[in-house]
């Protein structure tokens, strides 16, 4: 005769390491497996979006830090493209470089956390998670000398950034772009083909590609389903259409596959910011013609841009005032959570956070 | 090149496009989008899903005071275009109701909660129509503009 048992529902969170942040999922477990999953958000809700439109343009730029507080940069970006859509500003071509390059920086720290965090839930106690920091950290120190804030950036400005980088910036990242592709082969040999990574990782959470696009997933997690989507090369915006590089792809599309997705795409950014030093040339940050208090015509704006969690894109609508009348961001960490009951149900206990941490998001952004 | 505007699909294109899969849906176009009436949205938003606009990029409440505008941002992947859908809510601000989308696009989920949440939009058809970051029990709905 089986072992009678009963189903009982715990509550994981909203305090607790794995949750990255304030986030509770009520799930209920049969014994060990996940048979049902309910996310519960909000705990992190301060109201951006309508705080927003009592702020002016350049003021919001603060706001954008503050969402996705991993990936400061990209998020800076995306609101800016949609300001000089709404507004039509042309942006200084130095500028432009230079977001790009913080941009692609900020992609590789998010990676780093992503994965860092992603293996500490696997359970890796440390090691892969400080050496993912350890590299983290020169990249926010590069952050530093460029517009002296680590995390909060709130480097750009509609027309270009606030500043131009100082002179030691250029050595120090010439060092952090030497020193990085031998730290990201070093991760691989520790993790890329561990054999415990793989057995608990191969297989586990698959979902597929159709399931994916259906339910609006973006990002790494839809590349690596197999689909080659990334916007930078699809819709480029920047001057993305002027550098090379590859869309790392897997089509497991289990938690390895997310996993080795991020990795390779570091490499890229790596690429990416080498092509953006060759073609860099001096000139003014940001053209004198831009206003500081900007009054977009009335109308609205939606650009879509590759952050490093998937589609971050505002959509905004200007009455011709100097705040925004409406400011809704499409963010991709809370619409990629839309199949995580699917994900998780029929898993283990010890696969939940595994899977939670694979699809990488940040609550910032999820809650706004 | 700053931000581009060459995958949006154009307003007039879209709303043809509109009107062989729903004739007399649509109510008007502008230069990227186009207005639907409420009543013939999922018809409209079915035959854009299988014209190729596989992905519900984005839902979105916009509270114009005289009445809620609910905006879809659509994306195909195979063709590499957006569009953009509008919709207005009926006249006036008591209890504004729309049809779910989520029979069509599993995406609507938690995009459509949020609209809900925040603006105060009920959606007909979605299967679990709650708060999504507040709390049940909270009265009004922050993003409105009669809200602070």
């Amino acid at each position: 005769m089986p072992l009678k048992t009963e189903p009982i529902t715990i509550n994981v969170g909203p305090q607790h390491p794995s949750t990255h942040g304030v986030f509770r999922m009520r799930v209920t477990f049969d014994g060990e497996e996940v048979i049902d999953v309910e996310p519960i958000f909000g705990y992190l809700h301060r109201g951006s979006e309508k705080l927003a439109e009592s702020r002016t343009y350049t003021q919001i730029v603060t706001l954008t830090d503050r969402m996705d507080y991993v990936a400061s940069m990209t998020s800076n970006l995306s609101f800016i493209l949609s300001v000089e859509k709404l507004s039509g500003i042309d942006p200084s071509p130095r500028g432009v470089w230079l977001r790009m390059i913080a941009a692609e920086l900020q992609r590789i720290a998010s990676h780093l956390v992503a994965t860092g965090f992603f293996l500490q839930d696997l359970g890796t106690l440390g090691t892969p998670l400080i050496y993912m920091m350890r590299e983290r950290e020169t990249i926010l120190e590069l952050f530093e000398r460029l517009c002296g804030a680590r995390i909060t950036n709130s480097y750009m400005r509609p027309g270009g950034v606030f500043m131009d980088a100082p002179d030691d910036f250029w050595p120090a990242l010439d060092r952090f772009l030497a020193d990085m592709p031998h730290r990201i082969d070093e991760y691989e040999d520790l993790i890329s083909g561990n054999e415990i990574v793989a057995v608990r990782c191969d297989g586990v959470a698959v979902v597929d590609s159709q399931t994916l696009i259906d339910a609006s997933i973006t990002g790494p997690m839809l590349r690596a389903s197999g689909i080659d989507w990334d916007l930078r090369n699809r819709q480029p915006y920047e001057y993305y259409d002027r550098v090379k590089f590859n869309r790392p792809l897997a089509t497991a599309s289990d938690n390895y596959a997310r996993y080795i997705v991020r990795i390779h795409e570091m490499r890229e950014s790596l690429g990416i910011i080498r092509q953006c030093l060759e073609q860099i040339e001096p000139g003014p940050v940001r053209p004198e013609s831009v206003p500081f208090l900007i009054r977009p015509p009335a109308g609205d704006s939606y650009v879509g841009t590759e952050s490093p969690k998937g589609e971050l894109g505002f959509y905004l609508v200007s009455d011709g005032g100097v705040a925004p009348y409406r400011c809704k961001v499409r963010a991709p960490s809370l619409i990629n959570l839309t199949l995580l009951r699917e994900m998780l149900i029929g898993d283990k206990l010890a696969d939940l956070f595994v899977t939670f941490g694979s699809i990488d998001i940040n609550m910032g952004e999820v809650d706004r | 090149m700053p931000a581009n505007t060459a995958f949006d699909t154009s307003g007039e294109d879209l709303a043809a496009q509109i009107e062989a899969i729903a004739s007399s849906a649509v109510i008007g176009n502008g230069d990227t989008d186009v207005w639907v009436s409420s009543d013939r949205l999922l018809d409209v938003m079915a035959g854009l899903k299988g014209a190729g606009y596989e992905m519900l990029i984005g839902v979105t409440g916009v509270d114009y005071v005289g009445y809620f505008e609910v905006v879809y941002h659509l994306l195909s992947l195979s063709q590499n275009r957006r569009a953009i859908v509008k919709v207005k809510c009926g006249e006036g601000r008591i209890d504004p109701v729309m049809p779910s989308v989520l029979s069509v696009w599993r995406g609507a989920e938690l995009q459509e909660r949020e609209v809900h949440d925040l603006m105060g939009i009920r959606f007909e058809g979605h299967d679990d129509m709650k708060r999504i970051f507040l709390w049940e029990g909270f009265q009004g709905h922050p993003h409105r503009k009669d809200f602070l």
